[in-house]
C-alpha cells in the first residue's frame, strides 16, 4: 500500500503539490486523475524518492521509498517510458534491471513474453521503438521483480486499443492477486474503466477522492430531447438542478423517475433518458478541476461523453 | 491504515501470510489494508550495483566503441610510430609518448560520460528508482572509471610494448625500454587524475557537451592563460604551480617530480578534482531527477 500524508512541494513561489493526502490500498486499482500540470507526476516522483518532499511524507509498504532495501522487488515503477537509453536494446534494458535486482536471466525472457515483445523486437534498439513498445518495455521493467506495488505514470499513453485492453486486464489481475496499483492518467475513460478508487487532483490540491461508485453516484441523470435548453429550463422549473450540455442533452441532478416525470409534465418528448454514468466522471472531472483548467470549460465540453 | 485493523497475520514461523478478513473495510466497500504481505528482500549488494554500472558502460554502440577506441588508437599510434619514426632510435619511451596523447583525450571523456550519459539519456529515472542510494551508484561509477583507466592504460602500454618488440625484430637491435616501472606508474597516475577531473566535471554539469568542453578548457585553454599571466606577473610565475593543476600533472608524463612538485600536485588535485567531486556529488544527491 501507499500512504501519502499532507505532501506539499513548492518551487520558489509556485506550489506544485499542496497538502495532498491519500492512500492506495492493496487489492485495489487507484486512479490518480488530473489535468496536465496538476501535480500528478511531481507527487509520483516524490513517492519514489526522485524528488524531495518539501513537507509531508510518503510511505510505500510502510517505509519511505529510499529505505526499501531492494525497491525493484517490492515496487514496480514506470514514470516515463521514453526515459531509456536509445542505444540499448529492449532485452538489454530488462537485463540490466534483472541484474540490479539479482534475478535470473530467464526472467527477462518470461517478461518479454508477458509484455508481448517478440524476440526480434527485443533485440532492436529502443530508438527504433514506437511509444507503445516503449510502454510495454517499461511495464515489463516495472513487473520484472514481481513487486507488490505498481506506480505507473500515464502507462496507457501510446498504446493501441488492444494494448490498452491488455494493460487493463494485466493491472486488474495484479490487483486481484492482492497488489496495490496506482496509475495516473488524464485519459478519463481509461481510469473510469479500470480504477476502483479515484484521487482527483487539480492545481496541486486534491479535489475529490473515494471509490469510483461513491464519486459517480452524484453524477445524476442524462436526459435528451430535441431542444436541450427548453428541457433544462423545464427541469429547473420543476426544482431540479439541470444544465444543458450538447446535442440536446441535459445533465440533471435527480434520479431517472423524477427527471422523466418533470419532462413529461412539461410536455417535452424525451429521446434519451439514462443514468449519466458514461458522462459522469468526465463531467465531474471537468467541474472539479474547472478552476485549474487551462482551457475554458464550456457546455460543449461533454460532447464526447454525451455522444 | 490507522482507521482499519491491520490484517497481516503472522504464523508461528514468523512468515507473514496473505491478508485475511475483509469485514473491517466492508462498510466503505474497500478491503482492509495490509502493510506487507511478504518479507522484505535483502539489500542490493554493492557488487551488483558495480557490475551493472560497468555493463552499462559497454552495452551501447557508442559505449562499446569508446572503449574499443583505447585499443584502436593505441594500435594506430604504435603503427605510426613504427612506420615514421627513425627505427634505430626508437625506445619504449617513444611508444609510450605516442600512445599517451590519444589516451589523455579518450580516458577523461570516458570519465565524463560515465556520469553524464545517465542524464543525457534520462536513464537516472530507472537507475535511481532501482537503487535509491544515489551515493552507491556514484561510488560504483567512480570505481569503474578508475578500473577502466587502469585497464585501459595496461592495454595501451601493452600495445606499445608490442610495437617496441616488433621494432627490435625489424632492426635486429635489442629492444630498448628506457622507462622504469615508476615512470609507468606516473603516467598511469596522470591519466587517472585526468579521468577523475572528467568525472568531477561530469557530476558538476550533468551534461556531456558542457563537461567535455569544460575538461578541454581546463586542459588546453587554462595553461595558455596561466602562461600569459605568468609573463606579466612575477608572483604568478613563481606560484602558479600551487593553483594550476596542469603544471604538475603534465610533469608526471615525462619528468622526475621533486617534493615540491608532489605537494603542488596534491594541492591542485584538491582544488580541481576533490572540490568539484564533492560539490558535484552533493548536487547529484540533492537534485531532483526528472
Amino acid at each position: 500500500m501507499i500512504t501519502v500524508e499532507s505532501l506539499s512541494k513548492s518551487y520558489g513561489s509556485f506550489t506544485a503539490v499542496d497538502d495532498v493526502s491519500f492512500t492506495a490500498l492493496p487489492g485495489r486499482v487507484t486512479g490518480f486523475l488530473g489535468p496536465n500540470g496538476a501535480g500528478k507526476s511531481t507527487t509520483m516522483r516524490v513517492m519514489v524518492g526522485l524528488t524531495d518532499p518539501g513537507h509531508g511524507e510518503i510511505r510505500v509498504l510502510g517505509r519511505r521509498f529510499a529505505e526499501l532495501p531492494d525497491p525493484g522487488r517490492e515496487v514496480g515503477v514506470l514514470l516515463d517510458a521514453s526515459a531509456q537509453h536509445a542505444g540499448r536494446t529492449g532485452r538489454e534494458i530488462l537485463t540490466i534491471a534483472a541484474l540490479t535486482m539479482g534475478l535470473p536471466r530467464t526472467r527477462v525472457d518470461e517478461m518479454l513474453e508477458r509484455v508481448s515483445l517478440t524476440p526480434d523486437e527485443a533485440s532492436r534498439r529502443v530508438r527504433n521503438y514506437s511509444l507503445g513498445m516503449r510502454q510495454r518495455l517499461g511495464i515489463g521493467t516495472a513487473l520484472l521483480g514481481n513487486p507488490e506495488v505498481l506506480i505507473l505514470d500515464e502507462p496507457a499513453n501510446g498504446l493501441d486499443p488492444a494494448g490498452i485492453r491488455w494493460m487493463r486486464d494485466l493491472l486488474r489481475g495484479f490487483a486481484d492477486e492482492g497488489g496495490t496499483v496506482l496509475l495516473s492518467s488524464h485519459l478519463l475513460h481509461e481510469i473510469e474503466v479500470i480504477a476502483d478508487d479515484l484521487v482527483v487532483i487539480g492545481n496541486g490540491r486534491i479535489v475529490a477522492q473515494g471509490t469510483k461508485e461513491e464519486l459517480l453516484a452524484g453524477a445524476g441523470t442524462l436526459v435528451r430531447s430535441t431542444d436541450g435548453t427548453a428541457l433544462a429550463a423545464a427541469l429547473q422549473a420543476a426544482g431540479i438542478t439541470a444544465r444543458p450540455t450538447s446535442g440536446g442533452a441535459v445533465l440533471a441532478e435527480a434520479d431517472l423517475a423524477r427527471v422523466g416525470q418533470a419532462a413529461f409534465a412539461a410536455g417535452i418528448a424525451v429521446t434519451e433518458l439514462r443514468a449519466a454514468d458514461g458522462a459522469g466522471l468526465e463531467e465531474m472531472f471537468l467541474a472539479l478541476t474547472a478552476e485549474s483548467q487551462r482551457d475554458t470549460v464550456t457546455t460543449t465540453a461533454t460532447q464526447g461523453a454525451a455522444a | 491504515m490507522s482507521t482499519t485493523a491491520t490484517t497481516t497475520t503472522t504464523d508461528p514461523t514468523g512468515t507473514p501470510t496473505e491478508p485475511t478478513g475483509t469485514a473491517a473495510g466492508a462498510a466503505t466497500g474497500r478491503r482492509a489494508p495490509a502493510v506487507r504481505t511478504r518479507p522484505a528482500p535483502a539489500r542490493t549488494p554493492f557488487r551488483r550495483v558495480q557490475y551493472v554500472e560497468l555493463r552499462k558502460m559497454f552495452d551501447t554502440r557508442s559505449g562499446f566503441w569508446l572503449m574499443a577506441s583505447i585499443v584502436i588508437t593505441s594500435t594506430v599510434a604504435t603503427v605510426i610510430t613504427l612506420l615514421v619514426g627513425d627505427r634505430d632510435d626508437l625506445t619504449y619511451e617513444s611508444f609510450a609518448a605516442a600512445i599517451g596523447s590519444p589516451m589523455s583525450v579518450i580516458l577523461p571523456v570516458i570519465g565524463v560520460l560515465a556520469v553524464t550519459s545517465e542524464w543525457s539519456q534520462r536513464t537516472t529515472l530507472t537507475t535511481f528508482t532501482l537503487v535509491p542510494g544515489r551515493s552507491r551508484v556514484l561510488a560504483a561509477k567512480l570505481l569503474n572509471t578508475l578500473l577502466i583507466g587502469a585497464a585501459g592504460m595496461v592495454v595501451a602500454l601493452g600495445v606499445g610494448a608490442l610495437g617496441n618488440l616488433i621494432t627490435s625484430l625489424i632492426t635486429g637491435n635489442d629492444a630498448v625500454w628506457g622507462i622504469s616501472v615508476a615512470d609507468v606508474a606516473q603516467i598511469v597516475l596522470a591519466n587517472e587524475l585526468g579521468m577523475l577531473l572528467g568525472f568531477a566535471l561530469g557530476l558538476l554539469f550533468r551534461s556531456s557537451p558542457a563537461a567535455i568542453v569544460g575538461y578541454f578548457v581546463v586542459n588546453l585553454v587554462l595553461p595558455g592563460l596561466s602562461g600569459a599571466l605568468a609573463a606579466a606577473q612575477d608572483w604568478w610565475a613563481d606560484n602558479a604551480g600551487w593553483f594550476d593543476i596542469n603544471e604538475s600533472r603534465f610533469l608526471l608524463f615525462d619528468s622526475h617530480l621533486t617534493g615540491q612538485d608532489w605537494a603542488q600536485l596534491g594541492v591542485t588535485s584538491l582544488l580541481w578534482i576533490v572540490l568539484p567531486l564533492l560539490v558535484g556529488t552533493r548536487l547529484v544527491l540533492r537534485s531532483e531527477v526528472k
